[in-house]
């Protein structure tokens, strides 16, 4: 047995060239996992494509909308219902990573702390751009038709994009208090139902009980879905865009260095 | 002297009170290995995640080559390997992307942590398992795995948390003899372990550690002098035996034998040699055992002698 002499020539790397470099290897570690993992293959892609067929043509029927048809109504939603139950895989991700004594690896390596949260969210946000474009795909084969420009229909899956990338950073949160996956999923789902059900994403909000429409009115995911709908269908866009990225960008602002000073202190 | 690791009288207490490091020095020389040794909960763990900045202490100083592990961890951390007390191995890669992803994040850049990881691979023979899944690894392999992720950069101080627990006896020769390579190129070794012998055969100095405390420093021999070298075992006829037994070796060595149920256990200061005595005082009291036996030096006996109670009594009073 030979052991190799002498030290490792390493890279003097700092700041921000560090930070990038690191995010980058933790994100395609986070990406090759996602690919290899059937489960998590299956909760990100396989799940929206069977809410899409199931709100087509089992509830879509019973449900009443104004202006286009319900399949029109319906994608903007699965859109935002989708990444945002993605946001849960953050959390688990994170969880199991701080359980198998992962994070406490990656605290004893000459790394950029910042980029083990940094990197998963951007795992995260490719994730997402391919699920989006595969939803998409579905949405068309099953009657769905942009009725704006390309160009419009674009700049909305930008707006939620961004939008989960600041659920990313919120639920890194959960993942980071949670004391196993468990656990971080049972913790994200209340976070997640009234949001994503109590909401303009399936049903106008006009369907609902007067106490609960105030506030499914005035929630992130309605305006998101509000504002996606509009750039899709048609319609005035410019009060849900603006609300929609006042919430992202308070929402990244506020949980992002949240979570990563949690991450810094957690131990 | 130069010392390589140095630690000052550390505090960890973490919520709900425990004190899991209660006042730690300690003092490793530069291309040594330094053990700690202690029971469950004993607080090696925490110590050692002190010194590889992955916890902030409460209290005390410690540095690594010098550098602080509070104010100057960025230094620490570009100079340490850890192999922690449970493989941090990535299931879902395989061996060689686990290896290259922690060089990479070591700063060695791709391609040489791809050319560091397949030497590392060979050496622990995982080259055939390299492009396998860590999912498919067995115990000792993922162990392996993570002893090679803590090697990659050759670090010049690496902290093992028991490295061996859980390898076969085949496979802890052969990591005792990587160890032995290292600490010869010049490398400082701190590791953790609840078995006397590995701390025997590897450490030039030992800490025994109980409930946060070092509560025995010295090197392997002094540590067993204070306990002799050998511990006869006894079982005698009935409890009554055992007691009055207990009572008579204790009076005749002035040490304090352990008596549960028939079992009679003494450390004996002059090994085999003190032997004969003993039956015949034991012959002439007529008590003699119905089994004898002897043998080497257990961490629990280290434990009865050195703090008047036992190993596995520790981690539930610690809890
Ligand atoms: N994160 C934590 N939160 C609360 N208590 C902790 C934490 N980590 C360790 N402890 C407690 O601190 C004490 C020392 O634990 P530590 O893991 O350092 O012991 P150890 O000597 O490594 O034990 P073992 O041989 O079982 O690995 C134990 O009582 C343990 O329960
Ligand atoms: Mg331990």
């Amino acid at each position: 047995m030979t052991i190799a002499v002498g030290r490792e020539e390493v890279i003097a790397q700092k700041g921000i060239g560090r930070f990038i470099s690191d995010m980058l290897v933790i994100a395609e570690r986070n990406l090759i996992a996602l690919v290899r993992i059937p489960q998590s293959l299956f909760f990100s892609s396989v799940q929206p494509i069977m809410f899409v067929l199931l709100f087509r043509y089992v509830f879509g029927g019973a449900i009443n909308v104004p202006g286009h048809s319900y399949v029109d109504f319906l994608m903007p939603g699965i859109f935002v219902q989708t990444v945002a139950f993605g946001s849960i895989g953050t959390a688990i991700g994170l969880a199991e990573d701080m359980q198998k004594g992962f994070i406490e690896r990656f605290r004893s390596l000459p790394m950029a702390r910042s980029a083990v949260l940094a990197g998963r969210t951007t795992a995260d946000l490719v994730r997402n751009v391919g699920v989006l474009i595969l939803i998409t795909i579905v949405g068309m084969l099953v009657g769905f038709r942009i009725h704006t420009n390309a160009l419009a229909f674009i700049g909305g899956m930008g707006l939620i994009l961004l939008f989960a990338y600041g659920l990313s950073w919120g639920f890194s949160i959960i993942g980071l208090i949670a004391p196993n996956t468990e656990t971080a999923q049972v913790m994200s789902f209340p976070l997640l139902f009234p949001l994503t059900f109590a909401s303009s994403a399936f049903v106008p909000v006009q369907s609902m009980p007067g106490w609960l429409q105030s506030f499914a009115n005035n929630q992130p995911i309605s305006i998101l879905v509000d504002a996606m709908r509009a750039l899709s269908n048609g319609g005035p866009t410019a009060g849900y865009v603006v609300k929609s990225l006042i919430w992202s960008v308070v929402i990244l602002a506020v949980l992002a260095p949240y979570a990563a000073r949690r991450f810094r202190r957690s131990y | 002297m130069s010392f390589a690791i140095e630690a000052e009288n550390l505090v960890k207490v973490f919520k709900g009170g425990v004190r899991a490091v209660d006042g730690i020095s300690l003092s490793v020389e530069a291309g040594t290995v330094f053990g700690l040794l202690g029971p469950n909960g004993a607080g090696k763990t925490t110590a050692v995640r002190i010194l590889t900045t992955v916890v902030l202490p409460d209290s005390g100083k410690a540095s690594v080559l010098g550098h602080d592990v509070v104010k100057d961890s960025e230094a620490v951390r570009a100079n340490i390997g850890l192999a922690g007390q449970f493989a941090a191995v990535d299931e879902n890669l395989t061996g060689l992307e686990n290896l290259r992803m922690i060089g990479q994040l070591t700063r060695l850049g791709r391609k040489r942590a791809i050319q560091r990881a397949n030497e590392l691979l060979e050496m622990f023979e995982l080259t055939e398992a390299s492009r396998r899944i860590a999912k498919t690894y067995s115990g000792g392999m993922r162990r392996r795995l993570d002893l090679a992720a803590a090697l990659l950069h050759s670090p010049p101080v690496l902290f093992l948390d028991e490295p061996t627990t859980g390898l076969d006896p085949y496979s802890r020769q052969s990591l005792w003899n990587v160890i032995e390579q290292l600490v010869q190129d010049g490398t400082t070794v701190l590791l953790t372990t609840q078995y006397l012998e590995e701390a025997d055969r590897l450490a030039r100095l030992l800490a025994v550690v109980d409930r946060g405390k070092v509560i025995a420093e010295g090197t392997p021999s002094e540590l067993k002098a204070r306990l002799g070298s050998t511990v006869i075992d006894l079982e005698m006829g009935d409890e009554g035996q055992a007691e009055a037994i207990g009572r008579l070796l204790g009076e005749k060595t002035g040490k304090n034998p352990r008596v549960t149920g028939l079992k009679v256990e003494l450390p004996l200061e002059r090994g085999p040699a003190q032997v004969r005595e003993l039956l015949e005082l034991m012959e002439n009291a007529d008590l003699m055992p119905r089994h004898l036996d002897l043998r080497e030096p257990s961490l629990d006996d280290v434990f009865l002698s050195l703090t008047g109670h036992a190993a596995e009594v520790t981690g539930e009073v610690a809890k």
